[in-house]
């Protein structure tokens, strides 16, 4: 973007990139189990930096034999140490990590975004500080268990399988664990393939925080060994977050099993801005919504719903903001848009987007400079999207945003609502009660009024409909690892 | 001489209407010593979209009505049932060979089931919400809202009167609306408790009533994509696994068989509603 003009204008800045010597990487990784790096059985496979395509380090695969040892090893840890541990010493625990995360915040932040390809002000400031905060505040829990809303005395449910997404990929880690943990699980967790390097940073701080062995661990491998985990006989509790298709397969293969179980799921969520919007915040909040981690985010606000008497200015506010943003090297503290995370995730949005192209929109990408090595994808808008085109319907999962338009808050909430998903909706407005009114009706599990992609560990987050069940933060996603022991003397 | 009595015909209730099965079918219901009772409506595939199409109908107003609406309609079912407690003690000795002493206190356990949850239906948002203390700038509060249209196999081993309330007036205090498959062998109770629902003040297609073989209709509403979940309380004799792995294609919240009636619990009713999680933010001043 800087050649546009010969003088320098603000947009040009000099290369401000983090420093990788905070991080001590090893060569290969084996799995943590029962407290220790062991060898897998399967054959290993090679993270790489999806920005420029370099091997970062060889990464164990977990075969069906291995998945048995490390539920056998978070059993043991649960008959014979966790479930018999204090509340209150579970919680130390808990609080040693969330320290031990925050002393070792850069050093995880750079791992996450050499390895996922996410803007390193992302991870610095996102990222791991809610890890941090995530288990600082569930550590809270461990010994208020009675206070959880399930009656007195609930209780732990056992070995909780775990199987969490790239995208997110320490924080999802976190989002399960740290619930978990407090409610007196054991855990055996899948980090995804691609983005398994923060997972085994992780395991090393649960040995400097001395968590006894087999509480957590963690096994490294693609998708036939979370299918060999979440399906083990000997788990209680599985957790899922990814894709609708693989929450289907496991819904299906849990059937009956009497494991507990919680979805987290795609999503296509609608960004509703009125024409009495405070347009300059929404035009952040609608780049923050869809471009925040190159729209790699199931509750990303991928569908606009903007007031027809005022999408062409949104649009075009939209697309000279659009113009400012700095795609390129996910460390270098200016970059805005980071790398797609894997080459099998680009042809996706590719793919995707050629279709949304032929299905009549109109395409507009942001005139980016694409690096010649890695995988990205400059930020882009289809314009004339019909309600019923592949990219207004599908969950893209990349920097893609289709707009539609409404004239009347019914018709809003009637198109926002006409998905098989249900995560999460923004809606733009200075009037309160417009806000309120529209929020009630729309189904999805988190709202964001006049903001957009907000997380906190005290805030519920979770789907209606297909984008799953169950939820993560808060009170409620400790509810998601306990049993009800009865409310006693209620009816 | 004695009078030559009028027997009822029983039929299904959809929509707030008493309908036959459109398949024209019926099966015979006896008593436990062999007596004929009636011939019930045998609800069929289509039946049961019908219904689904009213529940759906039905949700939107249901659901917006006052907490305190619901919970007095709640409480009018109790006062109709309390009302015709005569005819139900009646039918549960004729269907389930009951004594009149069990029969009675079925019925009477099954008014106090509505007293109960009538009460609840303006304070488990209270209870099962929460504001939360999130670190920035942001009005943040989360409620529970109902899922939308459930499904429910009732109870089939015993109890028809009860088991049935016990899984209809959790689901409906929070605004869901109902398919409700009832109990196959002693479906008199079912029928004319769709005929007091009727007579209060619960809207058309709030409740909606198939008398018929749980087997044969279940599996449609465990696929169907416009329910939202299903309720396989009284599930446990049939391929109750094959019902749950049916409706995870549409993923519905499943709720698994229970041995025996539901006990009355915030559970159920929390376990079929979904959690709204609304952020806004503050102006800093």
């Amino acid at each position: 973007m800087s050649d546009l003009s010969k003088t320098p204008s603000f947009l040009d800045y000099a290369p401000a990139p983090e420093s990788t010597s905070i991080l001590h990487l090893k060569k290969s990784y084996g799995l943590f189990i029962d407290g220790e790096f062991v060898k897998g059985h399967g054959a290993p496979f090679l993270t790489i930096s999806p920005s420029s395509e370099q091997k970062i380090a060889e990464i164990a695969n977990a075969n069906s034999r291995d998945v048995d040892v490390a539920v056998a090893a978070a059993r043991k840890a649960y008959d014979r140490t966790w479930s018999r541990m204090s509340g209150a010493d579970r919680g130390k625990y808990l609080f040693r990590i969330a320290r031990l995360v925050q002393e070792r915040a850069r050093e995880l932040a750079v791992a996450e975004s050499l390895d996922n390809g996410k803007p390193i002000k992302e991870s610095r400031d996102v990222d791991v500080p809610l890890v941090a905060a995530w288990f600082f505040y569930y550590a809270g829990w461990a010994d208020k268990l009675d206070y959880a809303g399930l009656g007195p005395n609930p209780k732990a449910l056992g070995v909780a399988a775990q199987v969490i997404p790239w995208n997110f990929p320490l924080l999802m880690l976190a989002w399960k664990v740290a619930p978990a943990l407090a409610a007196g699980n054991t855990v055996v967790i899948k980090p995804a393939e691609t983005t398994s390097l923060s997972a085994m940073i992780f395991a090393e701080i649960l040995q400097q925080a001395d968590l006894p062995a087999g509480v957590v661990n963690i096994i490294t491998g693609a998708g036939d060994t979370g299918e060999a985990l979440v399906n083990h006989p000997d788990v209680n509790k599985v957790a899922f977050t990814g894709s609708t298709a693989v929450g289907r397969a496991i819904a299906k293969s849990t059937a009956g099993s009497g494991k507990k179980l919680t979805l987290e799921l795609g999503g296509k969520a609608a960004n509703i801005v009125f024409d009495d919007a405070p347009i300059d915040q929404a035009i952040e909040g609608i780049v923050n919504g869809i471009f925040f981690n190159q729209g790699h985010v199931c509750c990303a606000g991928s569908r606009l719903l903007v007031q027809e008497n005022v999408h062409d200015e949104v649009v075009d506010r939209l697309k000279s903001r659009l113009g400012t943003l700095r795609l390129g090297d996910p460390l270098d503290k200016n970059t805005d848009i980071g790398a797609i995370n894997s080459r099998e995730q680009l042809d996706r949005v590719r793919e995707l987007s050629d279709i949304g192209e032929a299905e009549g929109a109109v395409r507009w990408s942001a005139p980016c400079v694409i690096p010649d090595k890695g995988f990205w994808f400059a930020p882009t808008i289809f314009t004339n999207v019909s309600t019923s085109s592949r990219i207004a319907r599908d969950e893209i999962f990349g920097p893609v945003l289709a707009v539609l338009t409404f004239r009347t808050p019914g018709e809003a909430i009637a198109k926002a609502n006409n998905t098989p998903y249900g995560l999460s909706a923004g809606i733009w407005s200075d009037k309160g009660s417009k806000i309120l009114a529209v929020a009630d009706k729309l189904r999805a599990g988190v709202i964001w009024a006049n903001t957009f992609n907000r997380f906190d560990p005290a805030s519920p987050f979770g789907g209606y409909k297909e984008s799953g069940f169950g939820r993560e933060g808060g009170r409620h996603g400790l509810a998601a690892y306990l049993e009800s022991a009865g409310w006693g003397s209620g009816k | 001489m004695t009078r030559l009595t009028v027997p009822k015909t029983y039929k299904l209730y959809i929509g707030g209407k008493f309908p036959r099965s459109e398949s024209g079918r019926t099966y015979e219901v006896v008593s436990k010593k062999g007596v004929f009772l009636a011939n019930v409506a045998l609800a069929s595939r289509k039946d049961a979209r019908d219904a689904v199409v009213a529940a759906r109908g039905a949700q939107p107003g249901w659901s917006a009505a006052t907490a305190y609406n619901r919970g007095q309609v709640l409480y009018r079912i109790a006062e109709l049932l309390e009302g015709r407690r005569e005819q139900f003690v009646e039918e549960l000795i004729a269907t389930e060979g009951a004594s009149k002493a069990v029969a009675a206190k079925q019925v009477d356990t099954a008014i106090d089931a509505w007293v109960w949850y009538a009460g609840w239906a303006d304070k488990y948002v209270q209870v099962a919400g929460n504001g939360n203390p999130v670190s920035g700038p942001y009005f943040n509060l989360s409620t529970p809202e109902p899922t939308g249209v459930v499904a429910i196999v009732a109870p089939q081993a015993s109890s028809s009167l009860l088991g049935l309330v016990s899984v209809i007036a959790p689901a409906i205090l929070s605004g869901n609306t109902v398919v409700v498959i009832a109990n196959h062998a002693a479906p008199l109770a079912a029928v004319s408790l769709a005929e007091v629902l009727a007579t209060s003040d619960v809207p058309g297609g709030v409740v909606n009533i198939l008398t018929g073989s749980p087997s044969e209709i279940a599996p449609w509403l465990a696929g169907h994509a416009d329910v939202n979940a299903i309720d396989l309380a009284g599930a446990e004799a049939l391929d109750w696994v094959d019902l749950m792995v049916t409706a995870a294609d549409t993923l519905k919240r499943v709720l698994p068989p229970e041995a025996g009636v539901p006990a009355p619990s915030l559970e159920r009713i929390v376990a079929l509603t979904e959690t709204k999680t609304v952020w806004h933010t503050k102006s800093l001043i």
